[in-house]
């Protein structure tokens, strides 16, 4: 295979300015609120009917949407640029590479931090996370140490310490939530004076609840007790503003899908003294210097985690994503959200039989509802309501820990984005009329 | 059920199955003695479970309580199941297990036949492949439950 020589990889360039919409203006239009409409009419995917109805799309915590821009950068990569990365001395190779490389500079100045180095891609934020459990955990933790997770995280965010902790006789301690969905900040100082946190992983927002959690504040406490901490940005990257440095923690995972970019594709963000003393995840084609009959020495970052062929489409697609979030912005996203969740809390409120999950101000969360409606079952409500074009997720949505903490086996959940509208909700509640008729 | 649910809401959602999942027939627990088996089964891509006991004596049903936590379907097609069950012979129940698995995946002839009495109102679950297996937790619960009470023989 000829392999270029780390030493004469491209440089990451620094990502290309934020493009604005199709005809030049500001996807999302200028004003200090969302142009609903415009942003609409860029997801081909939500002009069109299911069940005989105008599609409501409203499982964005799970996967969102994507824009035309990340579709057409997608199609012009294959149709244009395709070839292996880091590799063929030839021209299609060369500008694969640097699309690639021009990718994770992108993402790198869209997170705020000047090192491309340090960002790693994977298929996503569990990858991400497993990459840092393994690699990081596996030769730091021992017998005695402590890993502080909440009662708030996902799977993704607790299998992965569950399996270090079996592996290394660590001890699992929890940040507990309240009442209202918030995490209990005040046992953080208790938990942490023992001295045996080594790591703290945290959610920056709840897919369960949408919770926007103190990510900055609990790190510091963490940080001033020698512990490191990661942050499950899953949700956080796609729905709340992001800025490394200003969050100040050591860890960043997320995916592409749940931010307008492609499946299979995230991201893991470390500082680079941590990565350079963490050993790779996987081994292969593309993360190592030189080859030996009984070793080898290991490519410089990032690529000491990159083994075998990327997911290079993906990466041109999620920086594609990136410019065109970036472009909308993040304020102006997670304020549109947090109307939508008003006005769906209010409209929820006002029927019988409706618990509401999570922190009673919509100002506390990003755009999640979770409900519940007494003597009908969450599946039956998301059957009733995908007969009628509205599409929500049913069920314990990954986070078992918040379903048990709330006496529930499941939740409905409606979860927003930037191309929902007042419409969607006022949707959402007329087949949540339709459901209570049905079950009465 | 009103005019705002449409056709195939009204063909899921019938009077009867809703009955049945708002009052659970032989919902509660048996007193466990030496001809009672027990058996929890759980669907974990939607956290719906059920717990069934059987009595059985010479190869026949004499008694059945199910606990259970899930959709109306489940727990409908439990409650159903456990009314037909009552005083069958284990092999008629397989084969009423066997109509109704056949009924869930598509079988017109199933649907039809007597001997499925009441659960034959979740004929039209098989239109929602993904609720066919809410509807047959109840019969996954029972199968290995009579396997169980026959010492590992199966049907
Ligand atoms: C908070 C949170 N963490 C982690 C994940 C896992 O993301 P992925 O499945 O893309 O790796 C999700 C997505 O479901 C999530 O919502």
């Amino acid at each position: 295979m000829p392999m270029a020589s780390p030493a004469t990889r491209p440089t990451p360039a620094p990502g290309p300015e934020v493009r604005t919409g199709p005809s030049g203006e500001r996807p999302g239009g200028s004003g200090p609120e969302l142009d609903v409409e415009a942003v609409r009419a860029h997801f081909p995917i939500l002009h069109q009917e299911v069940n005989g109805n105008p599609l409501v799309y409203l499982d964005n915590a799970a996967t969102s949407q994507k824009p035309l821009a990340v579709i057409e950068a997608l199609e012009g990569f294959y149709r244009r640029d395709n070839a292996n990365v880091h590799r063929g001395l030839h021209e299609l190779s060369r500008r694969s590479t640097e699309r690639y490389e021009g990718a994770r500079g992108h993402v790198a100045s869209w997170l705020g931090v000047e090192d491309p180095g340090e960002v790693i891609w994977t298929r996503g934020a569990t990858e991400a996370i497993n990459l840092v459990a393994r690699s990081w955990g596996d030769s730091h933790l021992s017998e005695g140490d402590e890993i502080l997770l909440t009662e708030l995280e996902h799977h993704s965010n607790l299998v992965p310490w569950q399996m270090l902790a079996a592996r290394t006789g660590a001890r699992l301690r929890y940040l507990e939530l309240d009442d209202q969905g918030e995490l209990i900040l005040d046992e953080l100082p208790r938990i942490l004076e023992g001295g045996r946190v080594r790591i703290a992983a945290i959610s920056q927002v709840s897919n369960a609840l949408g919770t926007l959690n103190p990510v900055a504040e609990i790190a510091r406490q963490v940080k001033a007790h020698g512990g490191l901490v990661l942050v499950d940005g899953a949700q956080g990257a796609a729905h709340a503003p992001v800025r490394i440095p200003e969050l100040g923690v050591d860890f960043y995972a997320f995916s592409g899908h749940k931010m307008c970019g492609p499946t299979g594709i995230g991201v893991l963000w470390a500082r680079r003294e941590l990565l350079e003393a963490m050993e790779p995840y996987q081994g292969g084609g593309d993360m190592i210097d030189e080859v030996h009959r009984d070793h080898s020495t290991w490519a410089q970052l990032p690529y000491k985690f990159e083994a075998g062929t990327p997911n290079i489409s993906g990466a041109v697609g999620l920086a594609e994503a990136v410019r065109y979030l970036n472009a909308v912005g993040a304020e102006r996203i997670l304020a549109h959200e947090q109307r939508l969740v008003r006005r769906t809390m209010e409209a929820l409120e006002a029927m019988p039989g409706i618990r509401l999950f999570g922190p009673s101000d919509p100002a506390r969360r990003a755009g999640v509802v979770s409900f519940t409606m007494k003597g009908t079952h969450p599946h039956d409500i998301a059957t009733i309501l995908d007969s009628e074009g509205v599409a929500i997720r049913a069920g314990h949505h990954c986070a078992q820990l918040v379903m048990k903490r709330y006496g529930v086996a499941a939740t409905a959940r409606a979860s927003f984005y930037l191309y929902n509208s007042d419409a969607d909700v006022d949707r959402l509640v007329e087949s949540l009329a339709t459901v209570q008729e049905i079950f009465g | 059920m009103t005019d705002r649910a449409t056709p195939p809401m009204k063909a899921l959602y019938q009077q009867l199955i809703l009955d049945h999942y708002k009052n659970p027939r032989n919902r509660g627990e048996l007193e466990p003695d030496e001809n009672t088996v027990e058996i929890h089964v759980r669907n974990p891509t939607c956290g719906d479970e059920i717990r069934l006991q059987l009595r059985v004596e010479d190869d026949r049903i004499e008694d059945i309580k199910f606990l259970g936590d899930g959709c109306s379907i489940s727990q409908a097609a439990v409650s159903m199941m456990s009314t037909i069950l009552k005083g069958k012979e284990l092999d008629e129940a397989f084969g009423v297990a066997r109509r109704f698995t056949g009924m869930m995946h598509g079988d017109e002839g199933a649907a039809k036949d007597p001997a499925l009495g009441n659960l034959r109102s979740l004929a039209g679950v098989s239109k929602f492949p993904v609720r066919v297996k809410c509807a047959l937790l109840g019969f996954e619960a029972l199968q290995e439950a009579m396997k169980k009470s026959r010492g590992g023989r199966p049907g």
